[in-house]
């Protein structure tokens, strides 16, 4: 998995391309951590457009986005997911505590 | 008799062969014609299983990954993921949503996921030997699709 950012006012998106599992995963939360100290965002947006596959491992790491951007008293959601990524997304429940869904609709 | 395809591989218990197991199952899972979700839903329960013995079942040591595939009847495949790992006291704990033993870097979302992704799907495990998941999917033929 490779992740991509970028930065504007106030909005941290982060683009994970690739494979999201266990193997790829590693090293990528000390990544995002160093993101969201350096810009301190108000949002942090996890978008999945790119992204080919994900278990369970990405469900850990947007639950540890989200705790961090509520630590901080910002917000994390998590865009454009396709259709194996949301399947998981679906069945892990976390879209009942953050929102997951098409950039045009989330929150603007 | 015409006798049933199937395929055994067996590597070590390394997170790089996460994706390796995936892409294996995806390969012999060809046969079946699956649609992308169907594959993306085997190929899922797959990397769960497998994240499962490299995570969980060898904490101190480098052990061994099981992979056997098989063709069941005429439409439907079955993978059993084994380690000779430490095992699961309690399987019925274990397979609750939301359990784990691996802090915050796990969901303990593993175990529901294959559950509801598969047609079937069962766990043994015996502490200090093991624990083996098997789990089945039909491959609905593509004029059953709506
Ligand atoms: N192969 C195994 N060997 C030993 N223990 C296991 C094995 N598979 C699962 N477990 C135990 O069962 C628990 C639940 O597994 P499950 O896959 O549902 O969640 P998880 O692996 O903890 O988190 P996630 O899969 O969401 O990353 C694990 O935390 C672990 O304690
Ligand atoms: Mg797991």
């Amino acid at each position: 998995m490779k992740i991509f950012s970028a930065y504007k006012e106030g909005r941290l998106t982060l683009y994970l391309h690739g494979e999201l599992d266990h193997h790829g995963v590693k090293n990528s939360m000390d990544l995002i951590d160093k993101l969201i100290d350096e810009f301190m965002p108000k949002d942090c947006i996890v978008e999945l457009s790119k992204l080919n596959f994900m278990d369970s491992s990405g469900i850990a790491l947007i639950l540890k986005i989200h705790k961090r951007m509520n630590q901080r008293g910002g917000r994390a959601w998590v865009e454009n997911a396709d259709s194996q990524p949301l399947r998981v997304i679906d069945a892990s429940g976390i879209d009942r505590i953050m929102k997951v869904g098409l950039s045009k609709e989330v929150m603007k | 008799m015409k006798s049933k395809n199937y395929a055994k591989f067996e590597f070590p218990a390394k997170s790089c062969n996460e994706a390796f197991a995936r892409s294996c199952v995806a390969a012999f899972a060809a046969q079946l014609d699956p649609t992308i979700d169907e594959l993306g839903d085997i190929k899922t329960s797959v990397s769960e299983a497998v994240t499962n013995a490299v995570v969980h079942a060898y904490p101190s040591t480098l052990g061994t990954i099981y992979l056997k595939l098989r063709i069941l009847g005429e439409d439907t495949i079955e993978i059993t993921v084994k380690d000779r790992g430490k095992g699961i006291e309690d399987v019925k704990m274990a397979m609750e949503p939301l359990f784990t033993t691996g802090g915050d870097d796990r969901s303990g979302m593993g175990f529901t996921i294959m559950d509801s992704f598969m047609d079937k799907m069962k766990v043994t495990s015996r502490p200090g030997k093991g624990t083996s998941v098997v789990m089945c999917r039909r491959i609905r033929a593509k004029n059953e699709l709506e």
